[in-house]
């Protein structure tokens, strides 16, 4: 099924990636401020969702050539081993830790192993919900 | 030295490797990458042989989940250090010899990423001292034996094998966990060294005994004894590699290692000894005597493998004699049974590995492993017969072979039964012995057939294959086994001092072991125990010739009343009366569904929220409701109603998306911006979700008899309405326990984060959200396959 409207296809291409610069922004604030892995992962996944509507599942695969089961599931195994990881620094499991560093051009910055677990679910739940769309939509 | 909860992580930490590795260098044979990992825990292991020969031990701890007490604790001796060795050393050799059975064709990453596993998670085992820990890996041992056995998946037999040994140690490692959890309650410690030491404080318990059995089952269950034994035959439908390694070597030796383990803690209970030894009898007279009538060897292997394994369980439950005998000489009879069951042990990891490797050899050359069609092969496989022999004769316990040396030490354990004095009956002690020298004739016989008929008579062999030797690397696994089975038998005392006495100290902690040092000998004199092998050759090599007319005995035995048949029939069973019950209610229509689950809902919260009277509030405390909420309140009753009277799909999906927002509009107002930014994004990934499956569904037909006022349904809409209004003003008003937010306000200093709910989300309450990460990801994978498979069966048809 080719879709050619033109006005959604281009308004589309501009507003992806305010939507995508939307989701980093939220994954990265979370830990102050609203926002966070999950929030962003659902807001990846609707700019996903934006792209396939306004062109169709086969371009998007060929300009984005993504296996989105294997992001889902890479994002579950970070999840999990973020959790053992911790283990082998001799801490509990899913233990987690911050520190913050003083950078050149950002000042002091914090830095914490939250922020490779919530990569994780961000990862899972875009992959996850991208993975659904896509196979329910190729089904037809 | 390598700690060793390190050394249990190195194949786990290969196995992850393996998929990105495999890419790279697919033309060397994977497995000269993975044999490596064996060598480098066996080599680490190596150092830890003196000093626990010494009688030193050594723990480390990992914490896991150091609120419930439980942790990775690992704990080496003698016993751990025998297994680790063993574990690792056949690993190197199988790994060596799987190198020339598996071609490149094969699926090689799965299987050698699976055979990681199994080795990680058996080492696991074997030196986990926390009894979660133990369980844990004894669970994944289970799992990757099922993923090996199951590795040609295409073939019935081993789906169903795969199954079948999955089910039944699965079902008694559950047992085990009870059984562990009611041991914890017992003594109020995990670890077993802890446990151990506390001996004769929790004896007495009224949860000790079925404690026992709940392990037992467990033990049982693993280590194939009757009348569990019958999953192992099926599991031979493995590769070869995997049935010398874990299904004789290893895995089916975790049983073993549990009860000798566990022996300290229960011996003093005489059940104990009647159980293991009872059992253990059993399990090899009935492997042994069931053996001679297969006709495929492996089949018949894996019967010896059983009955070998009877043999060493009888033996340790001879040994746990000694905990419950006083007088010193007794004491040191039965330790004698204990070191006996341990060098069995290693004796038959030697010889059982060796004979499945030129099993496979056989039928890896010949394309048969039917006896009824195997012969002749002497000549032209000459080192391979030499190999069967050894093995053979090792296991028949004839000398110069190691077996000779462990099986004259389990005749005179034997022997020694009735001099514990614990016997009412003056037959029972007898009958020990003399079922010993039976079974043992009878492995004699299996022996003589696993040589004679496949190595001598006429060549049955198809003429188009010519049978020879094989590739020279296929043959140095078994011929380094056999080497052993005779250099043991020679020398065994570097053996018995660095590894076997450590390990049979670990069974009996505390006991004096002095008297095992003295070296193993194989001439004793003419003893009983030389009779009763002298015995065995005679009437052994007399019952073989006359084996045409000994296999009328089996037909003594009705052949549709065995276990096997109760499984099948047991499973069958079970599945359709599951399928009867799961039938009367999945109708197949959604708004049933619904309806069960809704009226569940009402019942048992407004059941349990009135049984307990927990209906009391008052509105007096509310905040006043503000002209915005109100609006707000009635564009969603509108938006509800309206999706009642909706004329198609597209419009009621509509109003809902409309009744999500405006829920997330309460949250802007109430200040809960990341629920309400979640809330906003999920609403619009689900109303695009909706419009795609709406797709799907069947045009609304049939609008006027869907429209007709249907009182049940209405009961039930109110009903549920009430529920959770009442719900939510009663939450409000009830306060049960005190508010545990303040801890939450500490989020900051604790957890680093300024935003309480993502702290709580990702650091507090990390663990659940793991989990529905992990929930969701099975969701993703479940709809896709659901919808992948659907699509395919189509086009089967």
């Amino acid at each position: 099924m080719r879709i050619n409207d033109v006005i959604l296809q281009s308004v589309t291409k501009v507003v992806v990636f305010i939507i995508f610069t939307l989701a980093i922004y939220l994954f990265v604030s979370g830990h102050n401020n609203p926002g966070g892995g999950f929030v962003s992962g659902l807001i990846l996944a609707s700019a996903f969702c934006l792209l396939f509507l306004a062109y169709d599942t086969e371009t998007i695969r060929k300009g984005i050539p993504i296996d989105f089961k294997v992001i889902a599931a890479s994002g579950a195994f970070i999840v999990v081993a973020c959790g053992l990881g911790s283990v082998l620094f001799g801490e509990a499991f899913l233990y987690q830790t911050f520190t913050t560093y003083t950078l050149p051009l950002f000042g002091e910055t914090e830095f914490a192993t939250v922020t490779i677990f919530e990569t994780g679910v961000a990862l899972a739940v875009v992959g996850v919900v991208v993975t659904i769309i896509l196979s329910i939509s190729e089904d037809v | 030295m390598l700690p060793v909860n390190l050394a249990i992580f190195i194949p786990f930490i290969a196995a992850i490797c393996i998929p990105f590795m495999y890419r790279r260098m697919s033309r060397l044979h994977l497995g000269w990458f993975v044999i490596a990992i064996p060598a480098i825990v066996f080599i680490s292991l190596l150092p830890y042989i003196k000093p626990v020969a010494n009688g030193e031990t050594f723990t480390y701890i990992m914490n896991w989940i150091p609120s419930f007490d439980i942790h990775l604790l690992t704990y080496v001796d003698g016993l751990s250090v025998l297994f680790g060795l063993l574990i690792t050393g056949i690993g190197i050799l199988v790994t060596l010899y799987s190198i020339y059975y598996l071609s490149k064709e094969e699926s090689l990453p799965h299987f050698y990423i699976y055979l990681l596993l199994f080795m990680g998670s058996m080492l696991g085992v074997v030196f986990s001292d926390h009894l979660i820990g133990l369980y844990v890996f004894w669970e994944l041992t289970s799992i990757s034996s099922f993923l090996l056995i199951a590795f040609w998946y295409h073939r019935k037999g081993s789906r169903y094998g795969a199954k079948k040994s999955l089910l039944i140690t699965i079902t008694g490692g559950f047992a085990m966990l009870i059984g562990f959890i009611m041991l914890h309650t017992i003594t109020d410690s995990y670890s077993i060294r802890e446990i151990i030491s506390d001996v004769g404080t929790y004896t007495d318990h009224a949860l000790f005994i079925p404690t026992m059995i709940l392990i037992l089952l467990g033990a049982f269950s693993k280590s194939a004894q009757f009348p569990f034994h019958i999953w192992l035959p099926d599991a031979m439908e493995a590769p070869t590699p995997v049935s010398a390694y874990l299904h004789s070597a290893t895995m089916v030796k975790a049983g073993i290692y549990l009860v000798a383990r566990l022996t300290p803690i229960f011996a003093s209970e005489i059940l104990w000894f009647y159980l293991v030894s009872g059992i253990g009898l059993l399990t090899l007279l009935w492997g042994s005597f069931t053996a001679i009538r297969q006709t495929d060897l492996k089949a018949l292997l894996a019967y010896s493998t059983v009955s070998q394994l009877g043999l060493i369980m009888s033996l340790i439950g001879v040994g746990s004699l000694a905990y419950y005998v006083t007088d010193s000489t007794a004491v040191t009879l039965f330790t004698q049974a204990g070191f006996a069951a341990v060098f069995h042990l290693v004796n038959h990891s030697t010889f059982k590995g060796a004979l499945f490797m030129v099993i496979g050899i056989v039928d890896f050359q010949v394309g048969t492993r039917d006896i009824r069609r195997l012969g002749g092969l002497v000549s032209l496989m000459p080192i391979s017969f030499t190999i069967a022999l050894i093995g053979s004769f090792s296991m028949a316990g004839l000398p110069p072979f190691n077996g000779f040396l462990s099986k004259e030490m389990f005749f005179s354990a034997m022997l020694h039964v009735q001099e514990a004095n614990i016997f009412t009956s003056e037959a029972l002690p007898v009958l020990f012995p003399v079922i010993a020298w039976v079974a043992s004739l009878f492995t004699f016989i299996y022996c003589l057939i696993i040589v004679f008929k496949t190595f001598f008579g006429k060549i049955h062999v198809d003429e188009e294959r010519i049978a020879s030797e094989p590739k020279i690397g296929m043959l140095v696994s078994p011929a380094i086994l056999a080497m052993a089975i005779v250099g043991i038998f020679f020398f065994p005392s570097g053996l018995q001092q660095n590894i076997l006495v450590p390990a049979a100290s670990s069974i009996y902690p505390g006991i004096d072991l002095s008297h095992l040092a003295t070296p193993i000998s194989w001439w004793h004199g003419w003893n009983t125990e030389i009779f009763m092998t002298l015995g065995l050759i005679v009437c052994g090599t007399l019952l073989y010739l006359g084996l045409k007319y000994f296999m009328n005995v089996y037909k003594l035995f009705p052949t549709h009343w065995s276990f096997d048949t109760l499984y099948n029939s047991g499973l069958d069973r079970l599945e359709k009366s599951a399928a009867t019950v799961t039938n009367t209610y999945m109708t197949g229509y959604l708004r049933d569904y619904f309806r069960y689950i809704f009226i569940f809902l009402i019942v048992v919260t407004l059941g349990v929220f009135f049984y307990t009277g927990a209906f009391s509030f008052t509105l007096e405390n509310d905040s006043p409701i503000h002209a915005f909420e109100w609006i707000l309140t009635t564009v969603m009753i509108i938006a509800a109603i309206m999706i009642l009277f909706a004329k198609s799909r597209l419009s009621a999906i509509l109003f809902n998306g409309l009744l999500g927002f405006s829920i997330a509009m309460f949250f802007v107002l109430f200040r809960a911006p990341d629920l309400a930014l979640t809330q906003l994004v999920i609403e619009t990934v689900t109303t695009a979700l909706f419009l795609l499956c709406f797709y799907f569904l069947p045009a609304w037909v049939g609008k006027e008899t869907d429209r007709k006022l249907n009182i049940p349904n209405l009961i039930i809409s109110l009903g549920v309405g009430a529920t959770v209004v009442l719900t939510a003003l009663s939450v409000h008003n009830g306060k049960l326990v005190d508010s545990i937010s303040s801890f939450f306000e500490n989020a900051d200093e604790l957890a680093g984060g300024q935003n309480i709910v993502n702290s709580i989300l990702a650091d507090f309450r990390a663990f659940d959200t793991m989990l529905e990460v992990v929930v969701l990801f099975i969701a993703g994978i479940g709809v896709y396959t659901l919808v992948k498979l659907k699509g395919k069966k189509e086009v089967d048809k």
